[in-house]
């Protein structure tokens, strides 16, 4: 199957510090990725790299067949939706018009929202559980509530390739479940992909197809998820001991 | 909440406010007209509007207060719109039209002006010239080592602005008595100037249509640089045109009617506070509300001490104060 996104040789560094060399990695239709490694390793700096952010120190970042430095950034929003971290208010807005600008890209400049952008918008802050706070401003509502805003908007974008930056964050278990399982819903569904930086390994176990494991200075391993998920490379990843359950099916590893 | 209405303009009424405004420009506009040294009658003045009575009272309505009224219109929409894109692109609330220094360019080439004795029919020009240089001095600093991040763009603004600001005390601690207080009504904003400015009325309403179109490019962009780029926005190019929209708007007023203080930095709050943070509403909301204060604030002016005339600077802080702090009250949460 083609791939959405590639990479080739890419080699990224922040502030002196090299994060990956010369990865080759590709991610195909329905494949969620999950990328884990310690604070401050360059996740969050890869996944703003995927969608032209930061730029590479060298090699190739392509979605489908198109390179990412020839795209335009309305084209590059269209395709791919990044969730960051944290959104500070300095301007505050409602839900609803938070909400509305993940259709941004796909808006014209003259002609202004059309009511099938306000069905979807509608749609996503029903799913994110978020119906009747449409007008509230949004450093009005809870960490968590604001957390669902910044799913939902980039839910309303519909790229097909979702980046996620610490998604769980914030978030109460039930609310980390269905807003994960809402993005990889809707990947699937578009025959898209996900690629997310999560900080608790066993919702990557939950939620992931495949692993990026970044060990810092460059040295990454990627693959399937039952070949990444071992004992041994996850206490290499944390540096830290660990302990692996296994009951009725589910894998969960807890910090010893 | 109807389905029909602009979907991110409802956080209020989102004609209503527009057409509150428009109504209190009209009233201001007509008081301006009414009031001042030379008493009018509501019918008179009725009948002048209407060409039907000539002679002097027509001619200070038609060819003194009329043009000034334009002249306040223009510098205070001028001034509530550059302030509002100045703080989108310095995502600063506390920014105003003058803290990139525009206005002390203008102001050190002004007062130069009447320190040399130089006819006045040059301050306008030079302060123009100020304005720009100031503009194109901040923008080489702040684009000198390739980034255009607001953090870097607002503190070498602010430096620049304090450089201007010393040079303009000296230029005042050495001045003769008698240009000193020419200089501080120029400082503190002044609309004395009779002519019509109409190519000024026309960059204002240039203006508000390119911001306007901007406008959900510039929503966007509030929520910050990093976030409209994820969601399509060119945000180095959309930085580069607010900057010099909100530049050249700001030498145009100060070039007008020197530094007019509180305008610029409280309008846009207003909106925001009565209206919401959809810029397609905040543009042409507060050019209106910023017309229409500077209006009212100038006949103020005129009339309170008559006939001595205040600084209209003066006037804009002392009723954009308590209406500013009514309004911040009103909106607690």
């Amino acid at each position: 199957m083609r791939a959405i996104l590639s990479v080739q040789q890419l080699s990224l560094s922040m502030g002196g510090k090299s994060l990956c060399d010369a990865l080759d990695w590709a991610l195909r239709p329905a494949e969620v990725w999950g990328v884990l490694g310690l604070n401050g390793v360059g996740k969050s700096t890869l996944l703003h790299s995927l969608c032209g952010l930061h730029p590479p120190d060298s090699g190739q970042i392509s979605l489908a067949t198109e390179p990412l430095q020839q795209m335009s950034r309305r084209a590059i929003a269209r395709k791919v939706g990044l969730l960051f971290q944290h959104q500070d208010d300095i301007f505050p807005v409602t839900v609803l018009e938070q909400v509305m600008m993940g259709r941004h890209p796909h808006i014209s400049m003259l002609g202004g929202e059309q009511p099938a952008d306000l069905e979807i918008v509608e749609r996503v802050i029903e799913k994110m559980a978020l119906s009747g706070l449409e007008s509230r401003l949004v450093d009005t509502l809870s960490g968590g509530e604001r957390r669902r805003v910044a799913v939902a908007t980039i839910l309303a974008q519909q790229p097909q390739l979702y980046l996620l930056d610490e998604p769980e964050a914030h978030l109460d278990p039930r609310h980390q479940k269905a807003a994960l399982a809402a993005v990889v819903a809707d990947a699937l569904q578009r025959e898209g992909g996900v690629v997310m930086a999560l900080h608790d390994i066993n919702l990557a176990i939950r939620h992931c197809t495949h692993l990026l494991l970044l060990y810092g200075g460059g040295e990454v391993e990627q693959g399937a998820l039952s070949e990444m998920v071992t004992l041994e490379r996850v206490e290499r990843l944390y540096e830290t001991g660990m302990r692996r359950i296994e009951e009725g099916g589910q894998i969960a590893y807890l910090v010893r | 909440m109807s389905d029909e209405m602009p979907v991110t303009m409802s956080r209020s009424l989102p004609l209503l406010l527009p057409l509150l405004l428009l109504l209190f420009l009209l009233l201001t506009v007509l008081l301006a007209l009414k009031l001042g040294s030379s008493h009018l009658e509501w019918v008179t003045l009725w009948q002048i509007l209407l060409g039907e009575e000539q002679g002097v009272r027509a001619t200070v309505v038609l060819e003194l207060r009329l043009p000034r009224i334009v002249a306040a219109f223009v510098v205070g929409g001028l001034l509530a719109l550059a302030g509002l894109l100045m703080q989108v692109l310095l995502r600063n609330p506390l920014a105003d039209p003058y803290v990139l220094g525009v206005s002390g360019g203008a102001a050190v080439a002004a007062l130069l002006i009447l320190l040399l004795g130089a006819s006045s029919v040059w301050m306008a020009p030079a302060a123009f010239v100020g304005a720009l240089l100031s503009m194109l001095l901040v923008f080489g600093l702040a684009r000198l080592r390739g980034s255009w991040e607001p953090m870097r763009l607002l503190l070498t603004g602010v430096v620049v602005a304090a450089g201007w600001g010393s040079i303009i005390t000296f230029l005042l601690a050495v001045s003769p008595d008698q240009t000193l207080r020419s200089m501080v009504f120029w400082l503190m904003g002044d609309l004395g100037q009779p002519t019509l400015p109409l190519w000024e009325l026309l960059l204002l309403l240039l203006g508000s249509v390119l911001a306007y179109l901007m406008a959900r490019e510039i929503n966007v962009l509030a929520r910050g640089g990093e976030q409209a780029a994820a969601f399509g926005v060119s945000v180095e190019r959309l930085r580069l045109v607010l900057f010099l929209l909100a530049s050249l708007l700001t030498a145009t007023a100060v070039t007008l009617a020197g530094s007019v203080g509180f305008i610029g930095l409280v309008v846009p709050h207003m909106i925001r506070l009565m209206g919401g943070g959809d810029h397609r509403l905040l543009v042409p909301a507060s050019v209106l509300l910023g017309g229409g204060l500077l209006i009212l604030s100038d006949t103020l002016a005129r009339t309170l001490l008559a006939p001595q005339q205040l600084p209209v600077g003066v006037v804009t802080a002392m009723l954009g104060v308590p209406l500013f702090l009514y309004l911040l009250q009103r909106s607690g949460r």
